[in-house]
């Protein structure tokens, strides 16, 4: 299954060259970046593992680029994903996140139906066990 | 004692007893300073042949507010100076000869806090069929940040929504089921799934897909929320459908409502026609509940399309932000809707943006201050397709619910095949958006480019291309003519 979090999931993945444009994007606007990582692709899964604190105040996104690097090194097979994140008031929140890495073959879920009451169903989402890397996090 | 034109015999005092000039009895105050607490009105007056414009002005302040067509005494056991409506201001319309632009100032005493229904009933309550005037329509108000303060505004807003559903960057895209009409429950979930499954964020119920003899509301839940499941397992990414929860009772849209909420939906959707405080009733179960609110503008092109009565959508877009709905049918420019481009602009910004300065080119009569009440997420719906993807990230931007019904559900190579094409065209348009390129100039050829690997988006572009809706709009800002595209 392919993922499709994420403002840019429907392209072809980003090359290094792409990414970087949109965190030059970023920068310019003052937005700072953020690169997280997980396991888990679960669509609730809110809080993905931080790789470090966000980066603020850099001017060049080389510094950006250097840390996805190191970070998708460490975890080839997890998705990692880029954030800007604009502090403007009235904001205060993500304005831009795509993913920068997935895994050779990703995961599926599987949904569970259990049946309830008067034809309602109570629905589980989960990821298909075997894919589930239990990874140290 | 005929009345003719609102001005006849003079009495002798304010407060002997018969009829005067609205303007003699407190309601024409040239010389008066809006309050910063003032609720502003910019109305649109059309006076009966012989009635002065400043006449015509104080009448519509008197009738909105305090006034009755008479003198009376018991005007006197109140400070009346205070509850009159007064106008200040009056200004022709450039190039319409009969037509003026009045400013009036309500003091904030005559409002009930935080009620739409109040508001309304006062603003617009009896004095659009006054005989004196051919024709009034409120062009917009200023609604003081005293006055915003006392309603609860979105559910949710812009940003609480983006959070909850973990999108970012880009317009939600979404579609309306059709035919609207005629689907049974089973095969209406089968629209919803491929629509999702293919790469849309939601599906929407139409305003009239309530409870009829072919779908019964509690079946069309129930196959809904297997197609949103059933999409979320099979792209990880959350997916809603707009259930439509409106009905003929307060009971049964809450009834509906908690049916949604059970089953586990993101949203629900409620029409305009179901009232204002029926539709704050909702905003307030909305929040309560953590479900988003959708309202689809139903019946509002009844008051607000003739450029010369009625009342602007401006205002029904304030009201509505005031009184809480997360989304908005807003307009499209490009479809096939009514939708001047500068007007639309204007309603985007007073929907999204916390200050707005007036700018009479696009009908933004007031400066508008929203202490930080949270925006409402405007929709597009009606008559749009992929190939103008440039033209709507430029005319609307990115805080936007974009929704292409049949421009995904009549493409040829199936329900999920169009909502990919239009899911590729949108996320290439904001790629090149960001990377600086010109993308509404360059827009046809970025779609170009992604139609080369993706075939989609190559028969979406081939289908649609050529259609468009060129009609000259009906409501037009007065300073400034723009074509509609």
């Amino acid at each position: 299954m392919r993922l499709t979090q994420g403002t840019f999931s429907f392209l072809p993945d980003l090359s290094d060259e792409q990414i970087r444009a949109q965190v030059e994007y970023a920068l310019e606007r003052g937005w700072s970046i953020s690169i997280e990582y997980t396991d888990d692709p679960h669509p609730r899964n809110v809080y993905w593992n931080m790789w470090g604190t966000p980066i603020f105040d850099v001017k060049d996104a080389a510094a950006v680029m250097l840390e996805l690097e190191r970070c998708r090194k460490a975890f080839p097979g997890n998705y990692v994903r880029l954030s800007a994140y604009d502090r403007s008031k009235g904001r205060q929140t993500t304005a831009l996140s795509f993913i920068v890495n997935r895994p050779a073959e990703e995961p599926d879920f599987t949904l569970e139906r259990t049946d309830f009451t008067d034809r309602q169903m109570k629905y589980r989402l989960r990821l298909h066990a075997a894919d589930h890397a239990t990874g140290a996090q | 004692m005929p009345i003719k034109n609102g001005t006849q015999q003079r009495a002798h005092s304010r407060w002997a007893s018969g009829v005067i000039p609205y303007r003699e009895m407190g309601y024409w105050r040239p010389d008066y300073e809006p309050k910063e607490s003032d609720i502003l009105c910019a109305f649109r007056v059309t006076p009966q042949e012989g009635v002065e414009p400043e006449e015509a002005a104080a009448a519509v302040a008197g009738e909105s507010s305090t006034a009755t067509w008479t003198v009376v005494w018991t005007d006197r056991l109140t400070s009346y100076e205070d509850y009159q409506g007064k106008a200040y201001r009056v200004e022709p319309v450039p190039g319409t000869p009969d037509q003026y632009i009045a400013y009036i100032a309500y003091d904030l005493d005559l409002f009930e806090e935080g009620s739409i229904a109040n508001l309304a009933s006062s603003i617009i309550g009896n004095v659009f069929g006054f005989k004196a005037l051919k024709a009034l329509r409120l062009e917009d108000m200023r609604i003081p940040p005293q006055y915003v303060k006392t309603f609860q505004g979105p559910a949710h807003g812009i940003v609480a929504e983006r959070e909850l559903l973990n999108k970012y960057g880009r317009p939600l895209l979404g579609a309306t089921v059709k035919p609207k009409l005629g689907l049974s429950a089973r095969n209406y979930g089968r629209v919803v799934y491929e629509g999702l499954r293919g790469g849309l964020d939601f599906l929407k119920d139409d305003e009239n897909t309530n409870s009829q003899p072919f779908m019964r509301w509690r079946d069309r839940f129930l196959f809904c929320m297997e197609a949103v499941n059933k999409a979320m397992a099979e792209t990880g990414e959350i997916k809603g459908h707009y259930m439509n929860v409106t009905a003929a009772s307060m009971e049964e849209i809450y009834e509906r409502a908690e049916f949604a909420k059970e089953l586990g939906s993101v949203i629900v959707m409620i029409d305009l026609t179901i009232g204002f405080s029926a539709m704050q009733s909702m905003a307030r179960w909305a929040r309560k509940n953590g479900v988003l609110l959708h309202l689809h503008r139903a019946g509002h092109s009844t008051f607000t399309r003739q450029k010369n009565h009625g009342v602007s959508f401006r205002v029904l877009a304030k009201w509505c932000r005031l009184l809480g709905v997360d989304h908005i049918h807003a307009g499209t420019v490009v479809g096939k809707l009514e939708g001047d481009p500068r007007n639309v602009s204007g309603y985007y910004d007073t929907l999204r943006l916390n200050h707005i300065k007036a700018d009479l080119s696009r009908g933004l009569y007031f400066d508008q201050e929203w202490a930080s009440m949270p925006g409402v997420m405007p929709v597009a719906s009606g008559g749009i397709h992929a190939a103008q993807t440039h033209q709507l990230l430029h005319y609307l931007g990115e805080d936007a619910v974009l929704q292409f019904g049949g421009g995904t559900i009549g493409h040829s190579m199936g329900i999920a095949a169009g909502a990919t094409a239009n899911r590729v065209a949108i996320e290439a348009m904001i790629q090149a958006r960001n990377e600086g390129r010109d993308f509404l100039n360059e827009g046809p050829e970025i779609l170009e480019q992604a139609a080369r690997w993706c075939r989609p988006l190559r028969e979406a572009l081939d289908l649609w291309r050529d259609v468009t809706f060129d009609y000259a709009s009906t409501d037009t800002p007065d300073v400034v003519v723009t074509p509609t595209f």
